[in-house]
């Protein structure tokens, strides 16, 4: 029981870093209708600059997020601009492929000798670890900072989205991109930022991601990234809670496969467990079933 | 067509095939051209057959599949596992184990089709991503059910059977193959169903089963590739079928047009060659480039040409007489 609960409340932490990260593709995804593969990617340039933020700069912690913060957004707000955004009107396969291109240019760009190197780094620690035990359970102070920094991101998310006039724009505009237009919203504008915005959720997960597992390199965020987006389409995509959940299911059984079968086979339970969710539910657990016009 | 147009069409395909496969095998034979580059081109051919199966299902059918590469890989080992446990090493056999590679991975399809494909757009592309990871880790772990296979450590000592005869004749085939068939009743069906599902299911098409169909024939195409390449590299790793894999296809297709049998053959060897002359040309302190130029390659030319460098228009050999 205390091994259950011990690989639990690992589930739980890789389920709240998939969160950050499964939240900017439901985003994106609700609004534009894209599959943003370059996600994953603005992921670990978050890491990255959590590393200079720390080792060459040595900033304290909240700086080191907000620098995480603002540089993915302007990563994620700078890609959109140039490769997605003349391709709007375009069949939606080739916003697919560039998304593609940007995921290939941003891991290739970054192991380049002059960006950041391709060789694995280890993250340095901002701060001592120390653990708490109850009950044969031991809890770090790293998992404490990432339930308390992803509780607080999706506090902060939900009054984006629900309590200011851009959030109320960002649900016009995923709702339906002329009317929204007709209505006086600046689309453009709009979808720029809800690309930053998950790309700054992105960054505070890649930072957080560096605290917890400490090795990092510039190919980081291809399987944390397909599994997020994964974790938005299990929990329903387009949907705020449904990806948060969709992150745990994947932390989770990911976790206890680990734990229970083999850690050779984590990488499929997931995958099996999707499967099988969109079979009994087309569109994902919380997802709502469009009817499609005639 | 009358008959004798049929027989006539027939002849002259079968002599072209011939001269297809004499030239391939003169390539090879005669040592012209150098051996690596023969190997880059078999492995072009290779890469247009894979291409053309899922340009079968994405380009004609409409079905948004990312898990090609877990197919071609089914391909791989099963024609792999049948020639090596046939022992000898002839025509023959590599026949059949071809065969059984393009029969395993439709197979496969089958199973997976039938409940997958009741999902549609993007979740079927989720799904098959999904399937596409499991394989994955299944050829990870296949030393466990089945020591032949070699799992992590990849499978070795694969009989060298693949020749650029082979590649050629094969090519060859599919090619008319899939041409014959998107223009046949069948293929205007598959096709139907990409442009609207409702309307051609109110037209009575079984949607499902055509469906079905479409996505069982370029998954067998995809196995087909796979057993040609174990033959030709001798040695199989799963990292050669991981997502990675499956994406270089897409990029093929969506880069020669969507059902344009013509841009996927110019896409597949423009693709492959790129990737190598690159290797070449760029001078060895740049070498890293590589892969920095080849996505912004990528992006200007859908920027450029989001419809794909073809759009809709094919080469003589492949239009069907109904479009200008």
């Amino acid at each position: 029981m205390e091994y259950f609960l011990q690989q639990f409340l690992n589930g739980l932490q890789t389920g709240f870093v998939y969160a950050l990260i499964a939240l900017g593709y439901t985003m994106v995804y609700g609004i534009v209708r894209l599959i943003n593969f370059a996600h994953g990617d603005v992921f670990m340039v978050g890491a990255f600059l959590g590393l200079y933020a720390i080792e060459k700069f040595g900033l304290p912690l909240p700086a080191v997020f907000l620098l995480a913060v603002f540089g993915c957004a302007l990563v994620a707000v700078a890609m959109e601009r140039v490769a997605y955004r003349p391709l709007r009107e375009a069949p939606r396969i080739a916003s697919l492929i560039t998304a593609i291109g940007m995921s290939l240019f941003l891991e290739y760009f970054t192991s380049l000798r002059q960006v950041f190197g391709p060789n694995y780094y280890s993250f340095p620690r901002p701060f001592p670890v120390t653990s708490w035990e109850a009950g044969g359970v031991s809890l770090t102070n790293i998992q404490v900072i990432i339930f308390a920094v992803t509780l607080c991101c999706l506090a902060i998310l939900q009054f984006v989205v629900f309590r200011t006039r851009m959030g109320k724009a960002m649900r016009a505009v995923s709702y339906d991109h002329v009317t929204a237009g007709l209505m006086g919203v600046n689309v453009n504008m709009v979808i720029s930022f809800t690309f930053g915005l998950g790309a700054a959720l992105a960054g505070v997960g890649g930072v957080l991601y560096g605290i917890a597992y400490p090795q990092i390199n510039t190919f980081m965020g291809v399987m944390p990234g397909l599994k997020a987006f994964t974790a938005a389409v299990l929990g329903g995509i387009g949907s705020i809670p449904g990806a948060v959940l969709g992150a745990l299911i994947m932390g989770q059984s990911e976790t206890l496969t680990a734990a229970y079968l083999s850690s050779t086979y984590r990488d499929g339970i997931a995958f099996v467990i999707l499967i099988a969710v969109l079979l009994l539910r087309p569109t994902g657990i919380l997802g709502v079933r469009r009817t499609e016009k005639v | 067509m009358t008959g004798a147009g049929r027989i006539a069409s027939f002849a002259r395909n079968a002599a072209a095939f011939a001269a297809a496969a004499a030239a391939g095998y003169l390539l090879e034979a005669t040592g012209i051209v150098n051996p690596y580059w023969i190997q880059i081109f078999q492995l072009a051919c290779i890469m247009s057959i894979s291409a053309l199966g899922l340009n079968l299902i994405y380009g004609f059918t409409g079905l948004f599949s990312l898990g090609h590469a877990a197919f071609y890989g089914i391909g791989a080992y099963t024609a792999a596992c049948v020639m090596k446990s046939a022992g000898g090493e002839s025509q023959a056999v590599f026949l059949v184990s071809l065969a059984a590679g393009t029969a395993g991975a439709a197979a496969v399809a089958l199973l997976v089709g039938l409940p997958v494909l009741r999902l549609t757009s993007d979740y079927l592309g989720i799904a098959t991503l999904g399937f596409g990871i499991i394989m994955k880790v299944l050829f990870d772990n296949a030393d466990s059910f089945l020591p032949m296979a070699g799992g992590a450590r990849g499978m070795t000592g694969i009989a060298k059977m693949t020749n650029a005869a082979w590649c050629v004749a094969s090519l060859w085939i599919v090619a008319v193959a899939v041409r014959n068939l998107v223009r046949s009743g069948f293929g205007r069906a598959l096709v139907s169903i990409r442009e609207d599902e409702i309307a051609a299911e109110s037209v009575g098409i079984d949607t499902f089963l055509y469906k079905l169909a479409g996505f069982v024939a370029g998954c067998g195409l995809a196995g087909m590739a796979g057993g040609l390449y174990a033959h030709l590299y001798t040695f199989l790793h799963p990292g050669n079928f991981d997502f990675f894999k499956s994406v270089d296809v897409l990029v093929i297709v969506v880069l020669g047009g969507l059902g344009n049998i013509s841009g996927t053959l110019v896409a597949s060897f423009g693709w492959i060659f790129l990737l190598e002359v690159l290797r070449v040309v760029l001078p060895s302190e740049f070498i890293e480039f590589r892969w920095v130029l080849i996505p912004v390659l990528l992006i200007v030319t859908m920027l450029l040409r989001p419809q794909g460098l073809f759009g809709f228009r094919e080469f003589r050999f492949f239009r069907d007489g109904t479009e200008g």
